[in-house]
C-alpha cells in the first residue's frame, strides 16, 4: 500500500503543477494585450505600467514570469499582498483569499447539507429502480431522474425561488439570505433547503442512474447467482452482495461531485439565492471581467478537487483490493 | 427433404433452413441489428423527431422573424403600439412619469406585453420583453444560438477526444502519460469555474494566436471553451476501451502485416470504439446545450445583446415579478432539448449495446 500512497501522491502534486501553469496561462498569456496595461486599471498612469511591467517581470521570458506570479501568490496566501498581486482585484482592489475565506461558511453549509441529500436520495432511487426494474416504479422513477438531470439548475433555481419564495402573498420559504449557523440552526436550515433542493436534484438524478444500472449489471454476476444458490434471503442478496458492490463506483463520483461543490462549483445555485459564498463571489467577477478574484477561486476549486480525488483514490484501494496494485 | 450433408457446417444449416422453411437465412450486421433495435424503441425514436423538429424550428428563425413577426431578434420596439384582438396595447407601458396636473415624479414598475397568442397577426406571440423585443423570435435566435454551441463543441470535443484516446491507446507508454495527465489536468477543475476563467480571459481581447482571431463577443468563445473543459469526459473512458483493444489479437495481427499506425488506429481500433463514441456524442450535446446555459446564466459566455437561452434566463430573472413567462419560457426549451437528447441517447447505448437486453429484463 505505501508505495501506491507516495506514487499518488506525487501525482497529486504533479497535477497541482499543471494547474498552476495552466493559471498562469489564463491569466496572462490568453487575454492577449499587454498584461500590465490591464493590471494598472482603467486611465493608468504611464509610470505605473512601466511599474508592474518591472514587477510582473512582463520583460522576461515566461518562466521567471511564471516564477514571479507564483511568489506573489504565494505571499497572498500568507496574507502579504502587493499593489498588483494575482490574488488582489483589479477592481476594487480586495484580498482575495479573505473574500473566499468570508465566503466559505455558506459554501460549506450549502454543499455539506446538499451533498447529505443528494448521497441519501441518490442510492434510494437507484436502490428502488433496479429492485423493481421493469415495473412501473420503475419507470416512474427513472423518468424523474431523467428529467432531473436535464434541467439548467439556474433555471430551476430562479423557477423555485420565484414561486416558492417570492410570492408577495405567504411565502413558503424565506427568500434567499444566509443566517449562520451559530446564530440560529433552525433558520439557517430552513434558509438553505431550498437551495439544497436545488443543488441535489441534479447529482440525484445522476446518482440513481448510475446506481440502477451498476446494480442491474451485479445482479446478472456469478458471486449473486452463488449467493441466491445458497439460500440467502433476497434482501440480504441486494443489500449486502449487489449494492454493496454497486456503491463503489459511487463513492469515487460522490467525492469529485463533493469537492467540485465545495471548490465553487455550486456557483449557480450560490448566484441565485444570493448565498454570499465563494462560487457567488467568482460569479460577481464575471461582469466586470476582473480575472484575480475568478482565478483565485478557480484555484481554491482545483485544489480540492485534487485533494479529494487523492482520498477516494485512498479509499477505493482499500474498499476494493483489486485495484491496490496499480 | 434433401439428404442431410455429411459435413454440418453454417452454410449447409441455412441451405437446410431454406429448403424446409422456404427462407434463406440471412447475415445481419451489427448496425442492422442495432438500427432494428433502435427502431421498436419508439420512445428513443420519438425523442429523436422532438429533437429534430426543435432544431428545424430554431433553424427557421430569421424566416419566422422576418416574414411572421417582422422584426428581428434585436429590434426594439418598446414605444409601439400593437393590436391585440382588435384593441391597441403598449408594447412596454407604465414605468415612472411626471405627472404633469401635480408635477410630481411618480415611480411606477414597467408592464411589457404579455403573450398574444396569435392574436396579433403573429406579433409577440410570447410577448415582450422590457426594452420591447419579440420574445418568440429572440426564443428561437437564442435557440440557433444555443444549438450551434452544443452541437458545435460536441463535435470538435468528440474529435479531440477520440483522436486524444487513439493516439494515448495506440502508442502508450509515454504518449499515454502525457495525455492522460492532461486529462488530469482538466479534470482537476470544477469544470463550470474553469469555463468561466477561460470564458471570461477571453472576453477581454478574444483569442488572437496561432493565426485563429476570435473578437471578443463572438459565439465561438464559449463553443470552444465548452469544448475545451469537457474533453476528459469523452476521452477517458474511450481511452480506457482502446488500452484493452489494444491487447487484442486483431491489433497483433494487423501489426503484424505491417499495417501502419495510422491505420491501424482509424481502421482497426476506430470502428471498435465508435459505437461507445456516437452515445457519448449524443450525451455530450444534452451536457454542452446545459454548460451553456450556465455559462451564459453568469455572463461569461454568450454576451447580449445576442441571445441565448442562458442569457434569455438570465435577462427574464430581472423581470420575473412582472413578466415571470421571460425566464420560464427558456427553460421550458432548454429541459425539451435535453430530455429529448438525453432520451435518444439512452436509446441508442440500449440498441448499441448487445447486454442492453440483459439489463432492462435482468
Amino acid at each position: 500500500m505505501a508505495p501506491f500512497v507516495i506514487r499518488r501522491l506525487i501525482g497529486m502534486v504533479a497535477v497541482l503543477f499543471g494547474v498552476s501553469v495552466l493559471v498562469y496561462v489564463v491569466f496572462i498569456l490568453v487575454p492577449g494585450g499587454d498584461p500590465a496595461q490591464r493590471m494598472a486599471g482603467k486611465n493608468p498612469l504611464p509610470a505605473n505600467i512601466l511599474n508592474i511591467r518591472k514587477k510582473w517581470g512582463f520583460d522576461k521570458p515566461f518562466y521567471v514570469q511564471y516564477v514571479r506570479m507564483m511568489q506573489k501568490a504565494g505571499n497572498g496566501l500568507i496574507g502579504k499582498h502587493g499593489e498588483y498581486d494575482i490574488l488582489t482585484s483589479f477592481q476594487n482592489r480586495q484580498n482575495v483569499v479573505h473574500e473566499i475565506k468570508r465566503g466559505i461558511p455558506a459554501t460549506f453549509s450549502l454543499c455539506i447539507g446538499a451533498g447529505f441529500i443528494w448521497l441519501l436520495f441518490g442510492v434510494l432511487v437507484g436502490f428502488f429502480s433496479a429492485v423493481t426494474a421493469g415495473r412501473w416504479s420503475d419507470r416512474l422513477i427513472t423518468t424523474f431522474a431523467l428529467i432531473g438531470v436535464s434541467m439548467p439548475v439556474a433555471w430551476l433555481a430562479v423557477v423555485l425561488r420565484y414561486f416558492l419564495a417570492e410570492q408577495p402573498k405567504k411565502p413558503i420559504f424565506p427568500d434567499g439570505e444566509y443566517v449562520p449557523l451559530t446564530a440560529d440552526p433552525v433558520q439557517w436550515a430552513f434558509h438553505l433547503l431550498l437551495p439544497w433542493f436545488c443543488l441535489s436534484v441534479l447529482f440525484i438524478g445522476f446518482y440513481g442512474r448510475v446506481l440502477r444500472s451498476n446494480m442491474l449489471d451485479a445482479m446478472n454476476e456469478e458471486y449473486v447467482r452463488t449467493a441466491k444458490a445458497k439460500g440467502l434471503t433476497r434482501r440480504r442478496v441486494l443489500l449486502r452482495h449487489v449494492l454493496r458492490n454497486s456503491l463503489i463506483p459511487i463513492v469515487s463520483l460522490f467525492g469529485l461531485d463533493f469537492a467540485a461543490v465545495l471548490g465553487g462549483g455550486a456557483i449557480l445555485t450560490e448566484t441565485v439565492f444570493d448565498l454570499k459564498g465563494v462560487g457567488w463571489y467568482a460569479a460577481q467577477s464575471v461582469g466586470d471581467l476582473d480575472l484575480p478574484p475568478i482565478m483565485g477561486v478557480t484555484l481554491y476549486g482545483s485544489f480540492f478537487i485534487v485533494v479529494f480525488s487523492a482520498l477516494v483514490d485512498f479509499m477505493y484501494a482499500f474498499l476494493d483490493p483489486r485495484i491496490r496494485p496499480t | 427433404m434433401a439428404e442431410p450433408a455429411t459435413d454440418f457446417t453454417l452454410d449447409s444449416a441455412a441451405l437446410l433452413a431454406a429448403e424446409e422453411h422456404e427462407v434463406s437465412i440471412v447475415g445481419r450486421s451489427p448496425t442492422y441489428l442495432a438500427w432494428r433495435r433502435l427502431r421498436r424503441n419508439y420512445v428513443a425514436l420519438f425523442s429523436l423527431v422532438v429533437f429534430v423538429l426543435i432544431v428545424a424550428c430554431c433553424a427557421l428563425a430569421p424566416v419566422y422573424a422576418h416574414r411572421i413577426a417582422h422584426t428581428g431578434p434585436n429590434e426594439i420596439h418598446a414605444t409601439e403600439l400593437v393590436r391585440v384582438n382588435g384593441k391597441d396595447r403598449q408594447v412596454v407601458g407604465g414605468g415612472s412619469y411626471l405627472d404633469p396636473k401635480t408635477n410630481q415624479f411618480v415611480v411606477r414598475g414597467i408592464s411589457v406585453l404579455g403573450p398574444t397568442w396569435w392574436h396579433a397577426d403573429g406579433r409577440f406571440v410570447l410577448g415582450s420583453d422590457a426594452l420591447g423585443r419579440d420574445v418568440a423570435v429572440r426564443l428561437l435566435y437564442g435557440g440557433l444560438n444555443s444549438l450551434k454551441i452544443g452541437i458545435g463543441s460536441a463535435l470538435i470535443c468528440s474529435f479531440i477526444a477520440i483522436v486524444l484516446a487513439l493516439i494515448a491507446g495506440y502508442f502508450r507508454g509515454w504518449a499515454d502519460w502525457i495525455i492522460s495527465r492532461f486529462f488530469d489536468l482538466i479534470w482537476a477543475f470544477p469544470v463550470l469555474l474553469l469555463a468561466i476563467a477561460l470564458g471570461s480571459a477571453l472576453q477581454i481581447n478574444g483569442f488572437h494566436h496561432f493565426g485563429i482571431n476570435i473578437k471578443p463577443g463572438s459565439l465561438w468563445i464559449p463553443l470552444l471553451v465548452i469544448s475545451y473543459v469537457l474533453i476528459p469526459y469523452i476521452g477517458r473512458p474511450l481511452r480506457g476501451q482502446i488500452l484493452s483493444l489494444r491487447e487484442k489479437e486483431f491489433v497483433e495481427a494487423a501489426v503484424g502485416q505491417g499495417a501502419s499506425p495510422l491505420r491501424i488506429m482509424f481502421s482497426d481500433l476506430l470502428p471498435n470504439v465508435a459505437s461507445t463514441a456516437l452515445v457519448f456524442f449524443t450525451l455530450i450535446i444534452a451536457n454542452n446545450i446545459l454548460t451553456e446555459a450556465g455559462l451564459s446564466y453568469l455572463g461569461a459566455g454568450v454576451q447580449p445583446p445576442n441571445p441565448s437561452w442562458g442569457t434569455l434566463i438570465a435577462s427574464g430573472q430581472d423581470q420575473i415579478h412582472t413578466a415571470p413567462w421571460l425566464a420560464i419560457i427558456p427553460g421550458i426549451a432548454i429541459v425539451l432539448t435535453v430530455l429529448s437528447m438525453n432520451i435518444f441517447g439512452d436509446g441508442l447505448r440500449d440498441a448499441l449495446d448487445p447486454r442492453a437486453k440483459v439489463r432492462v429484463e435482468h
